[in-house]
């Protein structure tokens, strides 16, 4: 299981964490800076960069990209990263 | 040490020139920045190799070369020094197979979740089994919206509709390689299955929706519109060769029918950089079957390069021949399928055009009209417009098109080349950039 927002979502090994939240119906876990807009998977392979996520506090992580790692806890990118515990 | 050849690139192309190298006994490093060999077109889960045979083959030729995955190449140094997230590779000659991403062009409501490029879907799909909605409109144009549209189909989703652009009979004002008309039939054929609707002379002008994509809006070639529910879009218009590398090396680029910027290759598929060859959509978007042909010119010719012959007498016939048929079939291809003329019409002044920095419309025709900008590289540096998490990847295309459409001319090699060219190739932290190769897999 992934954690994002507080909730718990399961994925299946390989996936990507953008890939397990779709599955779980979550299409949208971004916003923009500027206008505040809904932002999801959009290249769906790592070039737009539209999908990051803050990642067990490491921030702009390409959610397209990153497999889904049990335990992980993910968020949105505008939220403030922690100092610790980021991948690598 | 110091490599022979290094290919950057584990698609088609790049597996193609890998065999042939090490086939000529040359010690050959592929690098790619996917967790597994085959590139976009070739993607697949761990545990689950594509059938195709010729994957298998060539997959199999990885076992004589050093193959590294996740080793995504971020700068390269004459000579030639390759700067990977995974460590510092040296080789005497390159091949770059660096493939591309989807090529969109805006239109209101493409930044809303639930649209999503065309091999973005099929990426989200074949690599990792999840369909980004349940009934799924299917958009743009290019034979690539049939293996998308019908591998959705398969995997369950209901497909709202394939809209396609452009005129695909005009294809057949030209010869047509075989194998393409039956892949044809075999789409025909799983369409009728699935009973996808497929729409030629059909453009999505808009999409609809508060959070998420609910509707979009298609006009045909009339101009009729009519509205089309969905909760996810897929739309693509063609693809936009990677050329962060042979920038950064100083190869020479050249405009595509396609209205691409891409490498120049002499007919060993050298670039103007000696001893950098390429191939594959890096060269020119043509598909797999002609990255495969480009491989194997390149990785011929770059093997024999080192031993002091000229790469010329290298040229293998077969793959050549196919080259020169699939080149020709790639152009009929473009022809047929441009991106269409009126894209600009239908944005309104706050459409966003970069949406790494939210650049509207208005604010690009603004850089034109009252400050001025001639060209693209102005227009980037007076709106953002390129400058975001993308570096214009996604926006440099149609940003280039805009800024020549408002000064009233036809877009110039010059207004892509602003967003082409990057100083790092592909994203890493500030971190590793001041580390330098000190980083350790």
């Amino acid at each position: 299981m992934i954690t994002f927002a507080g909730r718990e979502i399961p994925f299946e090994p390989g996936q990507s964490i953008a890939a397990a939240l779709i599955a779980a119906g979550v299409r949208s876990w971004h916003r923009t800076r500027r206008a505040g807009a809904p932002r999801g998977l959009f290249c769906g392979i790592g070039a737009c960069f539209d999908c990051l996520v803050t990642v067990n506090g490491a921030p702009a992580q390409r959610a397209c990209l990153l497999p889904a790692r049990d335990g992980d806890v993910v968020a949105p990118v505008s939220e403030l990263a922690s100092e610790s515990s980021g991948r690598p | 040490m110091t490599y022979d050849i290094a290919v950057i690139g584990a698609g088609p192309a790049g597996l193609a020139a890998a065999a042939r190298a090490a086939g000529a006994g040359c010690r050959v490093v592929v690098l790619d920045a996917g967790p597994r060999p085959g590139g976009q077109y070739w993607r697949h889960r761990a545990g689950s190799a594509p059938a195709d045979r010729r994957f298998r083959a060539l997959a199999g030729a990885l076992d004589r070369v050093d193959y590294r995955a996740e080793a995504s190449v971020w700068f390269a140094e004459p000579g030639f020094t390759l700067h990977t997230g995974a460590g510092e590779v040296s080789a005497e000659r390159l091949v770059l197979a660096t493939g591309a991403h989807d090529r969109v062009v805006p239109f209101p409501g493409w930044d809303l979740p639930g649209v999503t490029t065309a091999g973005g879907a099929q990426a989200l799909l074949k690599g990792h089994g999840v369909l980004t909605g349940r009934r799924i409109a299917v958009a743009g144009t290019g034979p690539f919206l049939l293996p998308v549209a019908a591998g959705l189909a398969a995997a369950g989703a209901r497909i709202a509709g394939v809209f396609e652009a452009g005129n695909p009979l005009r294809v057949l004002r030209r010869p047509v390689p075989a194998a393409k008309l039956a892949e044809v039939a075999g789409y025909a054929a799983r369409f009728a299955r699935h009973r996808i609707r497929y729409r030629t002379g059909h453009v999505v002008v808009a999409a609809h929706g508060d959070v998420e994509v609910s509707a979009v809006t298609v006009a045909g070639r009339d101009g009729h519109t009519r509205r089309v529910r969905c909760d996810a879009l897929a739309v693509g218009y063609g693809f936009v060769p990677a050329l962060e590398l042979p920038t950064l090396l100083g190869c020479a680029v050249c405009l595509d029918t396609d209205g691409n910027l891409v490498t120049a290759v002499d007919h060993t598929q050298q670039t103007s950089v000696p001893g950098v060859f390429a191939a594959g959509e890096v060269t020119g978007v043509g598909g797999a079957d002609l990255a495969l042909a480009e491989g194997a010119i390149a990785g011929a010719a770059a093997a024999a390069s080192l031993g002091g012959r000229t790469p010329d007498d290298a040229v293998p016939a077969g793959p050549a021949g196919r080259r020169a048929r699939l080149r020709r079939f790639a152009a009929t291809l473009h022809a047929a399928h441009p991106v269409p003329a009126g894209w600009p019409d239908r944005l309104t002044a706050d459409t966003v055009v970069c949406r790494c920095e939210e650049v509207p419309l208005r604010a690009v025709r603004a850089a034109v009209t009252e400050l001025g900008a001639t060209d693209a590289r102005t227009v980037k540096s007076l709106t953002r417009a390129g400058m975001g998490w993308c570096q214009g990847r996604i926006c440099g295309y149609p940003v280039a098109c805009l800024a020549a459409r408002l000064n009233g001319r036809p877009v110039a090699e010059s207004d892509l080349d602003t967003f082409a060219r990057r100083p790092i190739g592909s994203a890493i932290t500030l971190g590793q950039l001041a580390e330098g190769d000190r980083t350790t897999p």
